[in-house]
């Protein structure tokens, strides 16, 4: 059974073509390339990607116009119908924008823009986009960011731990994240948002492959291994 | 019909961009100075006819994230 994927392109998107060819080298099919101003989704799709980038260029809040565009409506009438869907990146920082996610992202305590690769404990190796990794295990993916300081109200953030919905957690410092999380899960758990760039780590020559991980699970969960 | 509004932080998220403004002047030998926080100023230029609900709905859906931010509105004479 093929693998039915969308990729969304906004204005300012930059890694739309780079996790189109991840969840292409993958999953064997490539995905479908869909613009913001469309308002309607390819139909019976598997997975949906928001990419990161700098959509409209970060005008207002990161994330905060793309989240308000046509096709965001799709996607979080697909999201609420148990679809998955994965931002990275920009794209965590349009899925807290729209609300599918908790929590918001703020500039990096240290304001500097971070661009390296970064140790990531999986908390939650159970989820639809994690479990192909273990608890516990500590992967190496980049970062590129410069507003990835998740932040949400404590109730909240005792909420999300409390239910396994902190994926992935930074296993060293990185930009002031609240309890250092680095990927959050929605209540269903068909919606992952997180800073770092699984896309950016699939084949040996981007330095490492340990991103593929999520990839083949969202895959081997929606297809059959 | 001129609208202003007003952005800011809500108190205990971190502004590290006000951090940043405060140590900034500091070191311009500004003195007294115990806090900064930076925020964000809409100026809308509205017909009479947009109601008070309706410039709220258009702070709490867009210009503010109440997830972390304040607003406030201000109605600015002609």
């Amino acid at each position: 059974m093929a693998f039915t994927s969308a990729v969304i392109t906004f204005p300012g998107s930059n890694c739309d073509r780079d996790m189109a060819v991840a969840l292409e080298k993958v999953s064997g099919t490539a995905p479908h390339r869909v613009w913001h101003g469309d308002s309607e989704l390819p139909e019976g799709l598997d997975f949906i990607a928001v990419p990161g980038g700098f959509s409209y260029g970060d005008y207002l809040r990161c994330g905060a116009i793309a989240s308000r565009s046509p096709i965001m409506q799709a996607v979080i009438a697909a999201a609420d119908k148990g679809v998955p869907v994965l931002g990275v990146c920009n794209g965590f920082q349009v899925l807290t924008e729209s609300g599918l996610l908790p929590g918001a992202l703020l500039r990096n305590a240290g304001l500097n823009f971070v661009c390296r690769e970064v140790g990531l404990e999986v908390v939650n190796a159970q989820s639809l986009f994690t479990n192909a990794y273990e608890a516990g295990q500590v992967v190496r993916i980049p970062v590129a960011h410069h507003d990835g300081n998740y932040f949400a109200d404590d109730e909240t953030l005792n909420r999300l731990e409390g239910e396994g919905r902190v994926a992935f957690r930074y296993a060293e410092e990185v930009n002031g994240s609240a309890r250092s999380i680095a990927g959050v899960l929605n209540d269903a758990g068909n919606v992952l948002g997180m800073m770092p760039h699984p896309e950016r780590a699939i084949e040996t020559t981007h330095g490492g492959t340990d991103g593929r991980g999520l990839f083949e699970s969202a895959i081997r969960g929606l297809v059959g291994a | 019909m001129k609208v202003r509004v007003h952005v800011s932080l809500k108190p205990g998220v971190l502004d590290p961009q006000g951090r940043a403004i405060h140590h900034s002047l500091e070191g311009l030998g500004f003195s007294g100075v115990n806090d900064v926080r930076a925020g964000r100023l809409f100026e809308l230029d509205v017909a009479e006819s947009v109601t008070d609900e309706a410039i709220d709905d258009m702070c709490r859906k867009l210009l503010a994230n109440m997830v972390i931010e304040n607003y406030r509105i201000e109605k600015v004479a002609a």
